[in-house]
């Protein structure tokens, strides 16, 4: 088992035909992912290493039942796309474009949410999710990411969620699906929903979770926790050492006004019982204990 | 990208916002220039990319030519938190009777825009939310819907602003509704936004954040790019399209994705080293990426060693490799390096610099690994 992709989705690449596109649609496909159709309006009807491109993602489920998109549209065409991932009627799409401005962010999440509510959208600005073994849709690295459970992964941060699932690895642990989230300011998918997916995962008997300064995400995950959860967490926030006011990157990570600190998000998530590791190999190693007592 | 109060309110005005007339002065001649245009009095406000002017000295009323002159001399050069005074704002004065805050901003929780808006202007909204929380109205607009008269108007009466205010206020926030999503702003504020003895409201002072991502559909946002206060680092890095912030210490990092960029500065410090800097060469840097990344680094005099770390998913274990002889081959990197390579294709990438490695140039297996071996090497 997994949360929302699995061995059976079928996953159109928009932007296929564009490098980053072509290159990680083709890792994808190598990994096991059913990379069914791409989509570019100026290349219809011809094909990437075999894939059918199309010209948008309405043509491409009709010929292929695509029920999931991966997304590789540069930045000023990212709202488009992800509209003609919804008005197709597919039920997942992965952004994983960075830059996206974020009113375009905030328009087409709640355009979504009020006329296309079954969809579920990822990102944008995020790695993408794997379910090893079976589906990797998006940038991680196959390789580092142990098949069969029992350690769901939820990261804010990319490159986190490969040092996360590399920690594991080191660890002989394997991972049911690991949601890399993005640090945007209006993430498709939150910290919550994936904890209630993986709360609601019989596969899943512990979760691991990657944030970062900024923001209150890490609080409300923690509140989540502490009302919902009987599967135990373990955690790292990046940024513990970040001085305040400067911005680190990301467009969420920003301390200010004392809010949004690492240590105020570390102590609200120590005290809905999750275990904090101080780095990423802490948090591993915290993981390890955990699963060792399941 | 933070906009200077006089660029928040030249945007404000393209949107229809009613805003006093004012022009730019660089020196005091001038503001004496700039004040007989548009006729006295005046106020002479610094520029600054920071809050607290008022009680810093940096704005001033002018009733004739004379005291434009000496309020400009004074304030041109002074230190506001940090910030010298480079550049002044001639504005015509205004009579005030009220003072009133208006701001939107993305709240993040709900993901929706948050109005906000309070009788109780011209102070720090954060003491006003703090002290007096029900003196600030607020309404969330879904993005997708907009902010309509209707709410508009129900937010604005729960504002309690003087009724002869009630009016004007709603169409001057639905304008600033506007120029805050159409200009692509993350923040928008007039502290204060006031009634004057006549009756009319207008906007007083602005702030403005512009979101550096929607630099693609706005011409005019280089002009603001040019303004923003930076360190000579910071400079040097924003030129080669760098996610950089200077620190103090004398561990130079580089890492690929913010995420794990704030994570290696979390682990040089816990292995009791400080970091020079955080720098982000992002999703899919290449080798002319790390090239100038190496080069930012090296410009910084208080650097010892330099922690690359790299977890490839976008960017590839070969493009770092590349880079980073490229760069050895380029630039004469004075501090050793000490790197951490893992993820898409860093077989490859270590394959291609094993003939490089020397005790300039080192590789360990983990990020904690790496993070000891360089605070090591900074302190030798």
């Amino acid at each position: 088992m997994s949360i929302f992709v699995n061995k059976d989705t079928k996953v159109v690449y928009q932007g296929l035909t564009g490098s980053q596109g072509r290159y990680y649609g083709m890792l994808n496909r190598d990994y096991g992912t059913n990379v069914v159709a791409g989509t570019n309006p100026r290349k219809a009807g011809t094909d990437v290493e075999g894939v059918p491109v199309f010209a948008n993602c309405t043509e491409a489920v009709a010929a292929t039942g695509a029920n999931a998109s991966c997304i590789f549209i540069p930045a000023p065409g990212v709202f488009a796309a992800v509209m003609d991932a919804a008005e197709a009627g597919i039920e997942f799409v992965a952004c994983i474009t960075e830059g996206v401005p974020a009113h375009d962010e905030a328009r087409f999440f709640n355009m979504l949410k009020r006329d296309h509510p079954g969809v579920r959208l990822l990102g944008p600005n995020c790695p993408g999710i794997i379910t090893p073994g079976e589906c990797n849709i998006g940038i991680t690295a196959g390789h580092i990411a142990k098949p069969g459970g029992p350690v769901g992964i939820v990261s804010r941060s990319g490159t986190l969620t490969y040092q996360a699932l590399y920690e594991l690895q080191q660890k002989d642990i394997g991972v049911t699906t690991c949601v890399g989230i993005g640090g945007d300011p209006v993430p498709g998918t939150s910290f919550i929903d994936c904890l209630e997916a993986f709360e609601a995962d019989p596969d899943t008997k512990a979760v691991m979770m990657i944030g970062e300064i900024g923001g209150s995400a890490e609080e409300e995950a923690a509140a989540f926790i502490k009302d919902n959860m009987s599967k135990p967490v373990s955690s790292y926030i990046a940024g513990v050492t970040a001085p305040p006011g400067k911005k680190m990157g990301h467009a969420g990570a920003i301390v200010s006004g004392g809010k949004g600190t690492a240590a105020a998000k570390m102590d609200a998530l120590r005290d809905a019982g999750v275990r904090v590791g101080l780095n990423p190999t802490e948090a591993g190693e915290l993981m390890a204990e955990i699963v060792a007592e399941l | 990208m933070d906009l200077f109060e006089h660029q928040g309110k030249e945007l404000f005005a393209r949107y229809g916002l009613p805003v006093p007339s004012g022009e730019v002065a660089l020196s005091p001649e001038e503001a004496v220039a700039a004040a007989s245009r548009l006729g006295l009095p005046v106020v002479v406000k610094a520029q600054v990319h920071t809050g607290g002017r008022g009680k810093a000295g940096g704005v001033k009323l002018a009733a004739d030519l004379d005291a434009v002159r000496g309020h400009a001399s004074d304030i041109l050069g002074l230190d506001i938190s940090g910030h010298i005074v480079r550049r002044l704002w001639i504005e015509q004065a205004s009579d005030i009777a009220e003072e009133y805050y208006a701001s939107f901003t993305l709240d993040r929780s709900a993901r929706k825009h948050l109005g906000m808006l309070s009788a109780e202007g011209g102070v720090e909204i954060e003491t006003v939310a703090a002290e007096n929380p029900d003196a600030i109205s607020k309404v969330l607009v879904d993005p997708a819907e907009g902010l309509t008269e209707e709410a508009a108007r129900a937010w604005v009466e729960g504002a309690n602003l003087n009724p002869a205010a009630t009016d004007q206020a709603v169409e001057i926030l639905r304008k600033l509704y506007v120029a805050y999503t159409e200009g692509d702003a993350d923040l928008v504020e007039i502290n204060p936004l006031i009634l004057t003895p006549e009756g009319r409201v207008h906007v007083l002072d602005a702030k403005v954040t512009l979101d550096a991502n929607a630099v693609f559909r706005h011409e005019d946002y280089a002009q603001y790019d040019e303004t923003q206060p930076r360190d000579e680092r910071e400079e040097a890095a924003h030129a080669k399209g760098l996610q950089y912030v200077g620190l103090a210490g004398s561990v130079g990092v580089i890492a690929n994705g913010a995420g794990l960029a704030m994570s290696t500065v979390d682990v040089v410090n816990q292995v009791g080293g400080k970091p020079a800097n955080f720098l982000d060469i992002g999703g899919g840097a290449n080798a002319q990426v790390m090239a100038n990344a190496l080069e930012v680094i090296n410009n910084d005099p208080d650097v010892r060693a330099i922690f690359i770390n790299i977890f490839g998913g976008i960017t590839r274990g070969e493009e770092v490799a590349n880079g980073i002889i490229g760069a050895l081959e380029a630039v004469d990197i004075e501090a050793p390096i000490v790197l951490r390579l893992d993820g898409t294709n860093a077989a490859e990438g270590r394959e291609i610099l094993a003939p490089h490695l020397n005790e300039k140039l080192v590789m360990e297996p983990t990020m904690l690994d790496a993070a000891r071996r360089a605070v090591a090497m900074a302190a030798a």
